[in-house]
């Protein structure tokens, strides 16, 4: 009995992988089925690094830790009508884009790791999904109790589980992660693990949590900051995955490559919600659409890619575009929001006068001379007493499924129409990037559920908008959507903070 | 001078969700409720899984089980994920002292090599069952239809890697951490007779489409006929070894399967009250998996324990079989 005392690596690997094994009696491909259809060559899956090491009982442990102090926050929030500290009644428009349009990708992230942690033959990528799974479970519910008070005293909050899967703009997360669970196990790990947990998550997560520690709002800090120690195990499975994939065979370059390039624009276009979210909808501002961009892309991601580049991975296509996105998209995706916010689950309007010079100081290039001119213009005809809504209905980009309001990058007078022909019918796309995903994969794309077609086609409901907005979608017309001047809302609100 | 005193109570607007308030009525929800009913997605799917094309994402279709509402297999715990890490934490905390006892104690020099024998060849190869019974969940939370059930069965799929893991520190306890136990453990289940049928049958298991089906293989007759053999009939067999010791090491087992059952068995109840047609497609699985796990089992327990320590399993098998209304 000489053996040695095991030391934590291999203690862990007794712990979890040590407990599958080599099959006999059944060919493991009938377990295991998904493994091989997208190309991807796995030669040894022992050759996977375990990126965090968790047991079970610690799991518990730590996470119920967690938990007690979260819902003790939630708690006091409710007894002390926490809600009456935010900075004001817009403010809570961000989270209730939170919960209609992020919240239910929480819970498709949690299917989706269920699923591949299943679907893996290699025992220790698959606990590491398993792990992340019930964390991403955690997150969407954590986050339904976290508004859950916020929803007794604001509309919009209320139907967002039903809205989620009708709602036109709504369609543009909910594709995306359709669009990652519909592909193979691979695929999936490298569009949500990779691009969106490492490369992308610190554009979705610091915006929202610095928003809502910036405006007041404890119970949407709060759990956005007990997620964080979650988030850091999630990126390092995004960092395994890639470098696995890259180390097992020098075939997988390739289709390694075209996943980063599709979801890294599949991405950005999702962010653009967030863009808006960061200039426009925070009554006290964090940064800049642009400098977000700048640190958390352009900064952290340079570094990652330049690492990656002994493997033969080079930047993701199309990132010089976004170089020149970044000066535009927050503006215009509001201004889309702005006209069809008779449409929306949540309030718009015009920014106040500080915050149009802010967006001069932090826009110099491009704000003062496309943007400002439309919002005098609007605040012009509001005084009139005309707020003006677009009731034409907006042609969708099949990829991204944005209405098709961007604009050409190097003219922003021109909106960026690009269309492809597949069997006989024409697809229509708001970028370079959207039409090169769609020309990739037509016959994934062709199937997209686009809103606006939908209702053109009379599958939601009523023949007018209306109809479609109140028995379809279940808005509460009058309360939910519109401007934020003169709604319900923005009423309580002045009641509650006593002013006329 | 009269102070007009404002009172501060705020009215809420609304008392829930819609779609709460839609299944129970404007009323204030419970925390599980708001955090389980209508979470997942249920139309308008954009694309069909590249993986399964002939289903969408989410499908009802992926079991025979008809449900007219797959929200009516509520948990009768209430776990949503805060509950849960809370409840499994307390129990995580006792065991924890009671493996602390263990190895402060020395207590796994007191038994004879005959028990830690027996261990190594009977009792940790079940972590091999449990790996398969985690599978077997995730199976069933990535294509069951619902969060009602598929947070339960994730919940009790990590449930089952924590069990495995309690399994193997048995063993490491036993080796004094070289891992010299768990290997010799693995080795008979690879290799010794006794325990093939069983092997066989856990690889079988993992290829079962229907998640349902083998969901039910797995928590109704695999467990309850493991439980039964391995943890409540060979801690007497233990005991009259001198290894009553081990019973601590087994008390988080014993006790999950009891909290686990609670949940099951109202999953079941609930499935089979729904239609002759549920409970007949129950009925012929829990028959044919019956048939299936005792040939299975036969060998290892004939060497393991008394004859009629089968039989008595089956009994308790049967019991539940009845409570949950699974008639043919
Ligand atoms: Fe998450
Ligand atoms: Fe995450
Ligand atoms: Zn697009």
């Amino acid at each position: 009995m000489s053996a040695k005392k095991l030391n934590l690596k291999d203690k862990y690997r007794l712990l979890t992988r040590d407990l599958d094994w080599e099959y006999s009696y059944v060919d493991r491909k009938k377990a295991f089925p998904y493994e091989e259809f997208e190309g991807i060559k796995i030669t040894d899956w022992s050759k996977w690094e375990d990126p965090f090491r968790l047991t079970m009982d610690a799991y518990w442990k730590y996470q119920a830790e967690k938990e007690k102090k979260l819902y003790a926050i939630f708690d006091a929030f409710a007894q002390n009508n926490g809600h009456l500290n935010v900075t004001d009644a817009r403010y809570v428009n961000a989270i209730k884009i939170f919960l209609t349009g992020v919240s239910p990708l929480e819970y498709q992230a949690y299917q989706g790791y269920a699923h591949v942690g299943r679907q893996f033959g290699g025992a220790g990528a698959r606990v590491a999904c398993q792990m992340q799974s019930i964390d991403e479970l955690r997150h969407v519910q954590t986050q339904i109790h976290a508004m859950s008070h916020y929803n007794k005293y604001f509309d919009g909050f209320q139907d967002w589980t039903h809205m989620h899967d009708r709602v036109w703009y709504l369609s543009v997360p909910k594709s995306f992660f359709d669009d990652a669970r519909s592909a193979g196990p691979f695929e999936f790990l490298i569009a949500i693990s990779f691009s969106f947990e490492y490369v992308l998550t610190n554009l979705l997560f610091v915006p929202f949590m610095s928003g809502a520690a910036h405006n007041g709002d404890m119970a949407t800090c709060t759990f956005g900051f007990s997620a964080q120690s979650d988030e850091a195990r999630h990126m390092t499975l995004g960092l395994e995955i890639i470098k696995f994939l890259l180390e097992q065979h020098e075939d997988n370059v390739p289709i390694v490559q075209k996943w980063i390039d599709k979801w890294f624009w599949r991405g950005t276009r999702l962010l653009s919600i967030v863009a808006m979210m960061m200039d426009y909808m925070l009554p006290n501002k964090v940064m800049s659409w642009k400098e977000a961009w700048e640190v958390y892309f352009e900064e952290a991601g340079g570094a990652l890619f330049k690492d990656l580049a002994r493997y033969g991975i080079r930047m993701p296509k199309f990132v010089e575009v976004t170089e020149k996105e970044k000066e535009h998209v927050s503006h215009q995706a509001w201004w889309i929001f702005y006209n069809y916010g008779h449409a929306a689950g949540f309030h718009t309007w015009i920014p106040s006068d500080e915050e149009l010079d802010w967006l001069s100081e932090k826009y110099p290039d491009t704000f003062d001379k496309y943007y400002r001119p439309r919002w005098e213009l609007a605040k012009k005809m509001e005084a009139e007493g005309k707020r003006f809504y677009s009731q034409a209905l907006p042609q969708l980009c099949t990829t991204c499924q944005i209405p098709m309001g961007f604009t050409k990058m190097d003219d922003p007078t021109q909106i960026a129409y690009r269309s492809s022909d597949y069997e006989g019918e024409k697809y229509h796309f708001c970028s370079d990037g959207c039409k090169h995903i769609f020309d990739e994969e037509p016959e994934k794309y062709v199937q997209s559920w686009l809103p606006v077609h939908q209702i053109y086609q009379g599958n939601c409901g009523g023949a007018s908008v209306e109809e479609v907005l109140r028995d379809y979608y279940k808005l509460n017309l009058g309360a939910d959507n519109l401007d934020i001047k003169g709604s319900p809302d923005e009423q309580r609100w002045k009641e509650w903070k006593g002013v006329a | 001078m009269t102070i007009e005193i404002k009172t501060s109570t705020l009215e809420p607007v609304r008392n829930t969700f819609a779609n709460i308030e839609r299944r129970f009525g404007d009323k204030p929800a419970s925390r599980y409720q708001e955090a389980t009913y209508d979470l997942q997605a249920e139309t308008n799917f954009h694309y069909r899984p590249l993986w399964q094309p002939e289903f969408e994402l989410n499908d009802k279709n992926r079991t025979k089980i008809v449900m007219e509402d797959w929200y009516a297999l509520k948990d009768p715990r209430q776990f949503y994920y805060g509950a849960y890490v809370q409840q499994r934490a307390k129990m995580q905390e006792a065991a924890e002292s009671s493996y602390w006892l263990f190895e402060k104690r020395n207590l796994a020099d007191y038994l004879s090599d005959d028990v830690k024998n027996l261990l190594i060849t009977y009792l940790i190869p079940l972590r091999h069952i449990e790996n398969t019974a985690n599978l077997n969940n995730m199976y069933g939370c990535a294509f069951g239809y619902g969060t009602a059930i598929t947070q339960a069965l994730l919940y009790n799929a990590m449930d089952r890697l924590g069990i495995a893991q309690y399994l193997s520190r048995i063993g490491l306890m036993l080796d004094g951490n070289t891992g010299q136990s768990l290997i010799e453990s693995k080795q008979h289940w690879m290799e010794n007779p006794a325990w093939q049928g069983i092997r066989a049958l856990c690889e079988e298991m993992t290829t079962v489409e229907d998640w349902f089906e083998v969901v039910l293989a797995q928590n109704l007759v695999m467990d309850t006929l493991v439980f039964n053999l391995f943890y409540e009939q060979l801690d007497g067999k233990l005991a009259a070894m001198g290894g009553r010791d081990i019973a601590m090491l087994t008390e988080f087992m014993q006790a999950w399967n009891k909290d686990v059952n609670k949940w099951f068995d109202s999953v079941l109840k609930t499935v089979a009250s729904e239609s002759d047609e549920n409970k007949a497609l129950l009925h012929a699985w829990t028959e044919k998996w019956q048939s299936k796990v005792l040939d299975a089992l036969k060998p290892v327990i004939q060497e393991l324990l008394e004859p009629e320590a089968l039989d008595l399993a089956v009994a308790e098998l049967e019991k539940r079989i009845k409570k949950a209304g699974i008639t043919a």
